[in-house]
């Protein structure tokens, strides 16, 4: 398979050097077919995620691709805005998802690929804080409340892989050759917890939510109609690929198997938290953060104590 | 068109006594699940497709619901369910009752019922569907909105029928208070 690529595409060579680091074939052709495929394999997860929800709730659902029906509608929409910041924020938002997505699947460096994940969600804050509607505007705080809930646990398990690969670099990480999965096993509880603030999911849907409880209509995205409204839903479904894509990690070390495992389990992860969005009210935010930062603490702290003990002693 | 399979609504509930209201939400249950045609209950006009009015629109709820009205982006289609909102129902004729949505906006559809049956109002809904493309369609020709879909409507006063009082009526009642007043002046000087 890697034989085949090298042939194929001269995956070995190096095009060009960018910051210090030498950029491979592989890692463009990771990062273009995120930026082509990723919006198709988000919206897909997008109609199933519905298909399920209406499935679980006694319905019969929608179709599955009913999220690129809406999204197709929301293009053609006339142009309502009450501030052009807005638009200009949405779009720098899905810029900032984009390459942070492509950093990753580039196999490039975790943290950086994290803090322009960060930066991507900021600029969907702001949007929300660019009109005066009171809904948008809680809505954005709440979102900066989910925020801070989930940064650090998605910091922590960046570190946990390189205590237990010694690389912060994707690529090195999912060809080390290593299981890392049962070294980080308290990184992945956590991080599939705080998945569930990101994704926006009951019981932690604070800033905007599909379901039915609409005491802030529509949250965050309250005032943005169209375009921007379709815009929005992209960055879902960008992001949505990227985040079970770092589940995949945990998995993948280089050989098939544990390739097909981490898809599976990352498929499993998901199918979990629609189950949890369906079976849960929604919480407060003081449970969501103090939850958040427990979880944080027990899981990802405990989990590096434990790779550091067993680097000390074992030196594993 | 991408927008026959993905109609939201937004549902505005006037008043009266609600029975049309429960239907409308009945249509979300999973006994009818309108979702299975892509609808989506938004709660939020600036999403919105189609706009559902149930109940008699009154002097009160005018100005929410032609607020909901401008703030819904074209097409946009409206819909009136039940004989109160069509018409004023068992309410027309009350002090308040202005008798009928379309006194304040322009009407597409209306589901007759009292209460109309959810299997009604899913019918109404597919039906102005078709009455949306044809809008896109047109938009998407150039033709301008306010020709198709209804323009800004005016959030004035409006009088005990429900029309609305425009500057030209106001102006034409002062000059006639003027015309009235003029011969009382004359006799006094
Ligand atoms: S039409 Fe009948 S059921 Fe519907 S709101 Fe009016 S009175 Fe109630």
């Amino acid at each position: 398979m890697d034989n085949a690529l090298v042939i194929f595409f001269g995956a070995d060579r190096v095009l060009f050097v960018f910051f210090g680091t030498e950029v491979y074939m592989t890692h463009l052709i990771g990062a273009v077919l995120y930026i082509v495929l990723a919006p198709f394999a988000g919206g897909l997860i997008a109609g199933l995620d519905r298909k399920v929800t209406a499935q679980m709730q006694g319905r019969h659902g929608p179709p599955i691709l009913q999220p690129f029906y809406d999204v197709a509608k929301l293009l053609g929409k006339e142009k309502i805005t009450v501030s052009n910041g807005q638009d200009f924020y949405v779009m720098c938002s899905l810029v900032f998802m984009v390459i942070s997505g492509a950093f990753f699947f580039a196999g490039s460096n975790l943290l950086m690929t994290i803090f322009t994940l960060t930066a991507g969600s900021i600029f969907l804050v702001l949007a929300g804080y660019a009109s005066n509607s009171p809904y948008a505007q809680l809505g954005a705080e709440r979102e900066m409340l989910q925020i801070m809930s989930y940064e650090p646990m998605i910091l922590l398990s960046a570190v946990g892989f390189y205590m237990a690969t010694g690389s912060f670099n994707v690529g090195d990480i999912v060809t080390s050759g290593r299981f890392v999965f049962p070294y980080l096993a308290g990184m992945f509880a956590g991080y599939v917890f705080v998945l569930i603030i990101k994704m926006r999911k009951s019981p932690f849907d604070l800033s905007m939510s599909h379901h039915a409880h609409q005491e802030l209509v529509k949250g965050l995205t309250t005032e943005f109609s169209g375009r921007t409204l379709a815009l929005s839903e992209i960055i879902h479904w960008y992001e949505n690929v990227f985040l079970l894509g770092f589940v995949f990690i945990f998995f993948a070390n280089g050989e098939p198997r544990f390739i097909v495992l981490g898809v599976l389990v990352a498929l499993v992860c998901y199918f979990v938290i629609v189950f949890i969005d369906n079976s849960f009210a929604r919480m407060k935010w003081q449970f969501t953060l103090k939850s958040a930062w427990m979880v944080t603490l027990v899981f990802g702290g405990g989990n590096l104590f434990v790779l550091y003990y067993l680097r000390a002693v074992f030196q594993v | 068109m991408s927008i026959k399979k993905s109609p939201w609504i937004i549902h505005y509930d006037c008043s009266s006594c609600n029975g049309c209201d429960i239907e409308m939400l009945a249509c979300l249950t999973p006994m009818y699940d309108l979702e299975r045609f892509g609808i989506v209950n938004t709660g939020n006009p600036k999403h919105a497709d189609v706009f559902i009015v149930t109940g008699t629109v009154n002097t009160q709820n005018i100005p929410v619901v032609k607020q909901i009205y401008n703030q819904m982006p074209n097409p946009k289609v409206v819909i009136a369910v039940g004989i109160c909102a069509a018409t004023g129902g068992i309410f027309r004729g009350c002090y308040n009752v202005v008798g009928g949505l379309d006194h304040v906006i322009p009407v597409d559809m209306y589901v007759p019922g009292c209460a109309a049956r959810p299997e009604a109002i899913i019918d109404g809904i597919m039906k102005s569907i078709d009455i949306l493309a044809e809008k896109q369609a047109a938009l998407d020709e150039g033709v301008v909105p306010e020709e198709i879909c209804g323009g800004y409507i005016y959030e004035g006063e409006h009088d005990e029928h429900g029309t609305l009082i425009t500057d030209e009526d106001a102006d034409a009642a002062e000059e006639e208070q003027d015309v009235g007043a003029t011969p009382d002046q004359e006799e006094q000087e």
